[in-house]
């Protein structure tokens, strides 16, 4: 079948897509964005975690044929151009990388997280995030990244 | 494998007559896992994530009439007041990312003994809507689950909604879990007390071969419960509820958790959402 989507603002057509394929599947090998990664195809690790219609979901659960029209936003998406996003510099500064790959996951967890709130509490960072799975960083320089985030966010600081 | 894309009620349900064999889909979070992992290969796919309706909720005669396709997020968020026990329950599924797709029409349709909106249902004595190109069928929620995963949805039907009544009292839910973010429950309880009507209402869930009910439970809480005078509870009330709701799971042993533990666990449920629940209702507005 034939899927049409807005992806990172462009329409895009992804064609003899099998019905049972999931948006993750779509996006990484049929339309060249590795950012969202595959790892457990569970909803277990938020690695695939993308925007649909402004709501961070997991795109390994979402069937390819559920976002026809609609609109899907992925870490991709969050630069402009050569600028990083602050919560993608964050992490950077933070030290909140490793292997790097739970980071767009959790880049698009804590992006959302700070448009609805910009001075979230440990806890309320720690749920989340809950949803993400780190296998590399103990998690601690990743709340200090989302604090760091957040901070920029309220002052409007950048440094 | 065909995929339908109804964007309206009757168009699925149309749907559904035509291809009784089709899985409806609607946040996925079930099925996507069963069809990534080979686990399950229909022959149609019935997306339901179009249709509008399913994703409304309105008041209606004292109950509110919750769309089968209303993500989780949306009841905590939307619905906290009114339907505190689902609340509750919603709140510890899965993940933020699960609460943004999941539904209890999804929680329904799998029909999982470990479902975690179930024990709020019983516990406040919902309705299912079931729908189907025949007509409309209210199933009461003791008659829906019928086995392990297995429910009283007819072929060609689908669920519209859930009709749940209104908070009159205070509402708990608790589950064990190895940790705190998406796990399946070890066991899970709810837990409603309807003052007007002096019953309690409880539901148990991941202990018995589908959700259910402590009846005897309920009865004896209902009469033990000093509802006139509020005044506090004798440590035998809680203790002796506790084993009654232990006594009414038959759980079994896996790799969450041995039947003994469970049985164990659940009595300590009770009884700590009984303490909550009364204190609720002591300082509460509940009339
Ligand atoms: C990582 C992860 C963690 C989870 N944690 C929890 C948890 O803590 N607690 C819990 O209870 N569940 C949990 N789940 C399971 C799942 O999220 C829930 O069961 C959820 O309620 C399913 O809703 P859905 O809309 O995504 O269902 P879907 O996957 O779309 O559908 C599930 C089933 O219901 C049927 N169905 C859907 N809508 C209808 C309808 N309107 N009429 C008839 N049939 C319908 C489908 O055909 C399918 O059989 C988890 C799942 C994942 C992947
Ligand atoms: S790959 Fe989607 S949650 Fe792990
Ligand atoms: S940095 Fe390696 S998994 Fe998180």
């Amino acid at each position: 079948m034939r899927v049409t989507f807005t992806v990172n603002g462009t329409l895009q057509e992804a064609d003899d897509v099998w019905e049972g394929e999931s948006l993750l599947y779509v996006l990484r090998e049929r339309m060249g964005l590795p950012g969202s990664k595959n790892a457990c195809e569970q909803g277990e690790c938020g690695s695939c975690t993308v925007y649909l219609d402004d709501v961070p979901v997991c795109s390994c659960l979402v069937a390819a044929g559920q976002v026809q029209d609609r609109d899907v936003r992925t870490v991709e998406g969050l630069a402009s151009g050569d600028d990083l996003d602050p919560v993608q510099e964050a992490f950077i500064e933070a030290g909140a990388v490793q292997c790097g790959f739970c980071t767009p996951g959790l880049i698009v967890a804590t992006h959302e997280l700070l448009r609805r709130d910009d001075d979230p509490s440990d806890a309320e960072i720690r749920e989340a995030l809950a949803g993400n799975l780190c296998r590399c960083t103990g998690y601690e320089m990743i709340i200090d990244a989302v604090r760091l985030a957040a901070t920029r966010a309220r002052t409007g600081v950048r440094q | 494998m065909e995929f339908l894309r109804p964007t309206t009620w009757t168009d699925a349900l149309a749907a559904k007559a035509e291809h009784p064999s089709a899985l409806p889909i609607r946040g996925g979070t079930d099925v996507m896992v069963e069809l990534n992992f080979d686990v399950r290969r229909p022959d149609v796919l019935l997306d339901l994530g179009g249709v509008k309706e399913l994703g409304e909720w309105s008041p209606s005669n004292g109950s509110i009439q919750l769309g089968a396709g209303v993500p989780y997020t949306r009841i905590i968020t939307e619905l906290g007041e009114r339907l505190p026990g689902l609340a509750l329950a919603s709140r510890t599924v899965g993940s933020p990312q699960i609460r943004n797709r999941g539904t209890v029409g999804g929680n329904l349709g799998s029909a999982s003994p470990a479902g975690d909106a179930h024990p709020p249902l019983l516990a406040s004595n919902a309705v299912v809507v079931a729908e189907s190109v025949r007509g409309r069928r209210e199933i009461a929620i003791d008659d829906y689950f019928t086995g392990v995963k297995k429910n009283a949805l007819a072929p060609d039907e689908l669920i519209h909604s859930v009709l749940l009544p209104l908070a009159t009292g205070p509402q708990q839910f608790s589950k064990v879990g190895t940790r705190n973010a998406m796990v399946i429950a070890v066991c899970a309880f709810g837990l409603a007390l309807h003052p007007r009507e002096r019953v309690v209402g409880t539901g148990i869930g991941s202990a018995a071969p589908t959700p259910v009910r402590a009846p005897e439970a309920d009865a004896f809480l209902s009469g033990e419960l000093p509802w006139e005078t509020r005044g506090s509870l004798p440590e035998t009330v809680g203790l002796e509820f506790g084993r009654l709701v232990a006594a009414a799971a038959s759980p079994i042993d896996d790799v969450r958790g041995t039947a003994a533990y469970r049985r164990h666990a659940l009595s300590v449920l009770a009884r700590r959402t009984l303490g909550w629940a009364w204190h609720d209702y002591q300082t509460g507005a509940w009339s």
